[in-house]
């Protein structure tokens, strides 16, 4: 009477339902296993590619080794052609890149994915904003490349930049920014303002002031429905960016709030802005984007890779309209490097290639085609930096006036919270003024968040 | 021929199958006695091992974040070390008492709440009660409303920025088209939370009115069939007989609204133009969510970003127990 049986009887029953029963437990503990397995592999998965790839990629049994990489912003590598020629010269070698439009969504992104270390590329392009937090708080994750690259070859300041107290270099310079001003000569010419950049330059040379000043006379003809300058921000970038010491002291002493400097130039900068001389836009958002195209404003500080950003934005009915001046003092905006991450998979090739990336050779061309000024004086008297022409502003030798704009530049004391206290001065500042605010309302705002972002 | 077992031919007593033995030896005593140990282990324990894939991973993804939270917010740490680690004691959550970012936050997080979550339920109310007629097409509509929720919210928001913008925006385009002024959406401090706002209506509204519209039909037919032999009017019907049966389902989408209202981020991230994480450059739209974003993957002050997020834990417990209230006297009032 089997059919029946209570299950506590059935234990005392024959041998057959006992197998029966061994069957459906090891059933249901490889189901209970097999799920185990499952989520363990989930939580490992992360590892084992990194295994698996590498083994694949250092033996070179199969297939590529692929070479990743992390950028932000107009790296241009790609568009220059440099990863097609880096394939040619090893064609075992395949890359492959993901760019970030802003830096400030880019950069908390590499700090988390640097100390979790899951995430990396196997180059990530870090911005001179963010070195030296970086090169402080980082250093042990990251590949030293003084093996790779030449001391020699780049600008004193820019190697140093990317160097810890130890002399250790974890990251190789890209691009500088030696800063000038941009302008539509089509836009000057109808405010009644010379258009020859000798002259353009002459009108402000040495003096913000000046530059305010030439603001207000093309606001008094000006074409309608355009103004002077493009963006608060940009005009706050660009006085800052001349200065050797913005926001913090040699000893690296936060000192943005005392620093006259810093107030001066927020102070000029919301002048310029309650006069209606500057858009009201904030930078390298979409509606920006759009009065480039549009041909809203006249002048923007403009360094080298701006020319490349503009390219990207402007119609094509824009070409040649642009020309270039130097700024009324020389200063520094941006400027990127290659860092290596140590546990990446192909560590040991990503350093060659971040190397090669930033050879002179190469940042010459880089130049050339993307505007990206070399960070490499070995480039600077190469033909293709020489003999560099812009789509936008046609003719100008755009080489030999960013090289002069180098040679002036100081060098700057960068700390490591430099890009949030830049940000808060612009995004939470001087666009403020252009909204009604007084500069002394802006300036609060400013400060209450950087302090508030500063204190930990 | 049978073919019934209860009908087959009998086993056999004693037959084929050999009785058991009549005497027992102690081992197969024992062997039987572990086997009954076993099973009853195993009917014991197992189901256990069945449910314990979910609590394995609530114990990894839920309690333990939960947890080093909390033990984070008693330090001073970055996001630069996160291993290194000075203990301040309660000093991140005390600061918050005079931290007017935060207080800034939650006034926004509670204002936004307001305004998209009372519209929206209201709207997903009418819309539910019209699609409750007899309509032609009536699943097309259905599935019609529930296309926003579907809809993933950066790309949506990421339109939304786009008709919400101040110089090349489609709504402000239709508003000068009218002859309005533009409308700076983005730094308002109140055209900022209406935008907001609108994008979280837009995307919950389908999504509650298909839940409203289920409990409609749960509601009895004969009920609106004797309100109106009574002579209701079709309001009056959806006065007295339908807005009475839905009130579980009403509390049910105000609670679950609520806790999304408080938990608000993806939205006023993606709005803000400038891509930052401050909510407008006056944080005019800065939420709770974003604040603690902010703090901790912007600023990266691990720390603080810990103990605002148990802060909001604990507000949105006593956000949980006032529902729980309010619901009670409800109940006990129908």
């Amino acid at each position: 009477m089997r059919a029946r049986t209570l299950p506590h009887s059935r234990l005392r029953s024959g041998g057959g339902t006992r197998n029966a029963r061994r069957t459906r437990r090891a059933v249901a503990i490889a189901a209970v296993a097999a799920l185990g397995a499952g989520l363990l592999a989930g939580c490992a998965d992360d590892g084992k590619d990194e295994e698996g790839s590498s083994s694949d990629g250092g033996g070179g049994g199969g297939g590529k080794t692929k070479i990743t990489l992390g950028l932000f912003g107009t790296a241009g590598f790609e568009e220059s052609g440099l990863y097609k020629e880096y394939e040619k010269l090893h064609p075992d070698i395949d890359i492959e890149q993901t760019v970030t439009e802003r830096n400030e969504n880019y950069y908390p992104a590499l700090l988390n994915h640097l100390t979790t270390g899951s995430g990396l590329q196997d180059i990530q392009m870090i911005e001179v904003g963010n070195i030296a937090e970086i090169v402080q708080t980082q250093s042990d994750k990251l590949l030293d490349l003084s093996k790779y690259g030449k001391k020699s070859d780049y600008l004193e300041w820019k190697w140093q930049q990317a160097t810890t107290s130890g002399g250790q270099t974890i990251a190789v310079g890209t691009d500088v920014g030696p800063m000038a001003i941009c302008y539509r000569k089509d836009l000057f010419e109808a405010a009644g303002l010379p258009t020859d950049r000798a002259e353009v330059g002459k009108l402000w040379a040495g003096n913000w002031d000046k530059f305010i000043e030439t603001g207000k006379q093309y606001k008094a003809k000006a074409p309608k429905g355009t103004t002077f300058l493009d963006s608060p921000g940009g005009l706050l970038q660009a006085i800052l960016s001349g200065e050797k010491d913005r926001f913090y002291d040699a000893s690296g002493e936060v000192i943005y709030k005392t620093n006259p400097a810093v107030k001066t130039a927020f102070d000029l900068t919301s002048e310029a802005a309650e006069d209606g001389l500057i858009g009201n836009q904030t930078q390298f958002q979409p509606a920006w984007d759009t009065t480039i195209a549009n041909s809203k404003f006249a002048a923007m500080s403009c360094p080298p890779w701006m020319l490349g950003y503009i390219k990207g934005k402007s119609k094509p009915e824009a070409a040649g309209k642009w020309d270039i001046a130097q700024a009324p003092k020389s200063g520094n905006w941006g400027g990127s490097f290659l860092s290596v991450p140590k546990n990446g998979k192909n560590a040991e090739e990503a350093a060659k290639l971040a190397a090669w990336l930033t050879a002179p050779e190469q940042q010459a061309k880089l130049f050339a085609v993307q505007g990206s000024f070399p960070s490499t004086p070995a480039a600077y008297d190469s033909t293709a930096v020489k003999d560099a022409k812009n789509d936008m502003t046609g003719d100008a030798p755009i080489g030999t006036i960013f090289a002069e704009a180098a040679a002036n530049i100081p060098v700057q004391t960068i700390g490591p919270k430099d890009q949030i206290i830049q940000q808060g001065l612009t995004d939470n500042g001087v666009i403020l003024v252009t909204q009604g605010k007084s500069a002394e309302e802006a300036w609060k705002n400013a400060v209450k968040t950087i302090d508030n972002a500063l204190d930990k | 021929m049978p073919t019934r077992h209860d009908s087959a031919a009998p086993p056999t007593e004693g037959g084929a199958a050999p009785a058991r033995p009549p005497v027992e030896s102690a081992a197969e005593e024992r062997r039987r006695a572990r086997l009954s140990r076993r099973w009853q282990r195993d009917v014991r324990w197992s189901p256990y091992a069945f449910v314990s894939p979910f609590f394995l991973l609530f114990v990894a993804f839920g309690l333990f974040p939960l947890l080093y939270t909390g033990w984070a917010s008693l330090h001073a740490v970055e996001l630069t070390a996160p291993t290194d680690m000075s203990w301040v004691g309660l000093r991140n959550f005390t600061r918050i008492f005079d931290d007017e970012f935060f207080w800034n936050a939650a006034r926004n997080t509670l204002i936004i709440g307001v305004i998209s979550t009372v519209p929206q339920l209201m709207m997903a109310l009418g819309i539910a009660h019209i699609l409750n007629y007899k309509l032609r097409a009536s699943t097309f509509y259905r599935v019609v409303m529930l296309a926003p929720y579907a809809t993933s919210i950066a790309a949506a928001t990421l339109v939304f920025v786009l008709l919400f913008g101040r110089d090349y925006g489609m709504i402000n385009w239709g508003l000068g088209l009218l002859g309005f002024d533009h409308i700076d959406w983005q730094n308002g401090e109140w055209y900022s939370k209406i935008a907001v706002s609108t994008i979280v209506i837009w995307r919950w509204t389908g999504y509650n009115a298909l839940i409203y519209l289920a409990a409609m039909q749960a509601i009895p037919q004969d009920l609106y069939e004797s309100a109106a032999l009574d002579g209701a009017s079709r309001w009056k019907q959806f006065l007295h007989v339908t807005l009475p049966s839905l009130r579980p389902t009403i509390l049910f989408t105000v609670v679950v609204s609520t806790i999304g209202a408080s938990q608000l981020f993806a939205e006023p991230l993606l709005f803000d133009a400038n891509k930052g994480a401050s909510g407008g450059s006056q944080h005019q739209f800065q939420t709770l969510g974003l604040y603690l974003y902010e703090q901790g993957w912007v600023n990266q002050h691990l720390g603080r970003a810990s103990a605002i997020a148990w802060t909001m834990f604990l507000i949105l417990i006593v956000v949980g127990i006032v529902n729980y209230v309010i619901s009670r006297r409800l109940r006990a009032s129908s």
